[in-house]
């Protein structure tokens, strides 16, 4: 009886999970409509389809991330993508009303981004928190300098699709995201990619020397998650109708390593999971929510955000965890 | 000194400061060879007059990067300084009590910060990124409208200007900074902190196995960088006079690259308080440059400021692995 509850206290996802009940609890008990669930105009209608949707695009960026973080890496840049590739996206339909050709653009150019940070971190031998700080410096220049530092409105209904529209009666941003999220989750464990990526971030000379190719895989981490980036952006400005290119993906990046702290994966490299991130993703969203609902001033949620960051990293390390056990066996000693 | 250590007669450590100084020399010739006034004295000041506070903030950050750490808090702690003082006189309390008491603040914030950082050997990026999030956060608790400074002791010493020559004045934020700089360079060349900040930089174990107090100086080094915060929010409540929760929001990137235009390594134990110095005054040269062309918009400042970075962190590397060559 015993094993079986120690089991589940040690599993990677349960304390994420927890924290994630607890919060659903607590709006539940403050709003008790909170959980329903109806029916209407052809889908789902409620608050959690809501977190669903607006979770989505941070889910996609964390996931990205969490395969750098696996990795040793870190894109702090993600948000100047977001805002990248909204302008492009803008720009495009503004001028041709294709949104095929738009998407492909903004995901392009997103994906050239990503590689951008990658080629810095992998063929100059940067280190990646400075390699992605100079695209999270210029990034949004860049943007300002796509949309001429204008906040670009998109007046063509189709793009509105992305953001605010419905598959399978639940939003399509969050489809999309559940979609992508479940292949990489398949690619990561069908393949060895998953076991790659382990090796490398344990220790990337010895996953050399075992003949795992680190250099290209850490670069195509990088790409990918540009291009995560890139579909966030995509949602976000059709989200709001418009690419803002101050403001879209503004403090993304935390967010995203916020997430990815939350759901368990070492910020050392190494150990990762992309269920927890998807749960950390839906855990700072319900947060996001829970503040509107308590009518609390929503700026405030930086400093909620801030108290998870320094609970969940003080349990992480190493040495906290042995000053709270001498704190907890000091009194049964005596 | 021996000669493999120096390169074209100079020492190595010294070549990303020359290289700073060189672009620094270059950018005054181009603006000068392009517009009239460019030279005129003021101009420069100015360069030191509307970037007192980032100079400030660069100067504690290039302690904070030469142990090898960083800190992302700064921006944020600097709004909340000037929110603090603002509000606090808006509520009549004396300025005198109230500049010792943010300055306490800063310091407290950046110890505590420091705290975590050495005691439970977490990650400098990821405790200061709570930090800028917590201090930020109380930003918007105090208010989110920006608080006007109408006490009269801070509206004479935003108009106070030290006469310098005839038609050339230095503001008083200037002046702090230009303290701020000297202390800072007098502490990391003639104190055993200083000496312990470098060595801690060049390898933290070898620092501790040599007996120096590496604990205490990581704290204090981040004590210091919000000291430094806390003193730059006091100059811009100055200069702006007002206490706003949008205050310097990206300023602590704006510092890094700073520092490493100035020519510090981001690995730590290599770099100079001077350096930073002119990094600061090359980001203030890249401003003056795009607002006397009138015609560049200010999207254009970022993205310069992207390229020298990445032509800085590129030349450092080239120079690590000469280093490691010629070993």
């Amino acid at each position: 009886m015993r094993a079986p509850m120690n089991n589940l206290l040690k599993h990677a996802l349960f304390w994420p999970a927890v924290t994630l009940l607890l919060l659903i609890a607590l709006n539940a008990a403050m709003n008790p409509g909170f959980l329903a669930i109806s029916w209407r105009d052809g889908h789902f209608y409620g608050n959690l389809i809501d977190i669903l949707n607006r979770a989505a695009p941070l889910a996609l960026v964390s996931a990205g991330m969490t395969l750098v973080i696996a990795a040793r890496g870190l894109d702090i840049s993600v948000g100047a993508v977001v805002a990248i590739a909204a302008a492009v996206a803008a720009v495009v339909i503004g001028s041709s009303s294709n949104l095929g050709f738009a998407i492909s653009a903004a995901l392009g150019v997103a994906l050239l981004c990503g590689l951008w940070n990658g080629a810095l971190v992998v063929g100059v031998g940067m280190q990646p928190i400075i390699a992605t700080l100079i695209l999270m410096v210029a990034g949004r220049g860049i943007a300002q300098l796509i949309t001429n530092g204008q906040i670009l409105t998109v007046y063509y209904s189709p793009y509105d699709f992305l953001g605010n529209g419905f598959l399978f009666g639940l939003p399509f941003a969050a489809v999309l995201a559940g979609a992508v999220i479940t292949l990489l989750y398949l690619l990561l464990n069908l393949t060895p990619l998953g076991l790659f990526i382990r090796a490398i971030g344990i220790n990337p000379m010895a996953a050399r020397i075992a003949g795992v190719r680190a250099k290209p895989i850490t670069l195509c981490l990088y790409a990918f998650c540009g291009l995560t980036a890139g579909l966030a952006g995509l949602i976000i400005s059709s989200n709001v109708k418009s690419a803002d290119a101050n403001n879209a993906g503004q403090l993304l990046e935390l967010d995203a390593i916020l997430a990815v702290t939350l759901g368990g994966t070492a910020l050392t490299g190494g150990k990762f999971s992309l269920a927890g991130t998807v749960l950390g993703a839906l855990i700072i969203q319900t947060l996001t929510s829970t503040i509107y609902s308590l009518g609390v001033p929503p700026e405030v949620n930086l400093v909620f955000k801030a108290a998870l960051i320094f609970i969940v990293m003080l349990l992480q390390s190493p040495d906290f965890r042995a000053s709270l056990k001498k704190l907890a066996v000091r009194p049964a000693e005596r | 000194m021996s000669n493999s250590a120096t390169l074209m007669g100079l020492d190595r450590r010294l070549v990303p400061l020359a290289g700073t100084l060189a672009l620094f020399v270059a950018m005054v010739i181009f603006g000068a060879v392009s517009y009239d006034a460019f030279l005129a004295p003021q101009v420069f000041l100015n360069l030191i007059i509307d970037n007192a506070f980032l100079l400030i903030v660069a100067v504690g950050m290039t302690f904070v990067i030469l142990t090898g750490g960083i800190d992302l808090s700064v921006g944020s702690l600097l709004a909340l300084t000037t929110m603090i003082t603002a509000s606090l006189l808006q509520k009549g309390s004396s300025p005198w009590l109230v500049i010792p008491l943010v300055l306490v603040i800063g310091t407290l914030f950046g110890s505590a910060q420091g705290f975590l950082i050495h005691r439970y050997r977490l990650q400098p990026f990821i405790v200061t990124l709570a930090g800028m999030f917590v201090a930020r956060g109380l930003c918007y608790l105090i208010d989110t409208e920006s608080i006007p400074v109408t006490h009269p002791v801070f509206q004479e010493l935003a108009y106070a200007r030290l006469p310098l020559g005839p038609g050339v004045a230095i503001s008083s934020g200037a002046l702090i900074a230009v303290a701020t700089t000297l202390a800072a360079i007098w502490m990391a060349h003639a104190t055993r902190f200083g000496r312990t900040v470098y060595a801690i930089g060049g390898s933290a174990r070898s620092a501790a196995l040599m007996g120096l107090p590496v604990g205490s100086a990581l704290v204090r080094v981040y004590a210091f960088s919000g000291f430094c915060a806390a003193l730059a929010g006091l100059t811009m409540t100055v200069y702006m006079l007002s206490g706003y929760s949008l205050h310097a929001v990206g300023l602590e990137l704006d510092a890094i690259a700073a520092v490493v235009i100035g020519g510090t390594l981001l690995t730590g134990g290599v770099g100079y308080v001077a350096g930073t110095v002119v990094g600061v005054l090359i980001l203030g040269i890249i401003q003056t440059l795009v607002i006397f062309n009138g015609t560049l918009s200010s999207w254009w400042t970022r993205i310069v400021v992207g390229i020298l970075l990445l032509l800085f962190c590129v030349a450092q590397k080239l120079i690590e692995s000469r280093a490691e060559k010629s070993r």
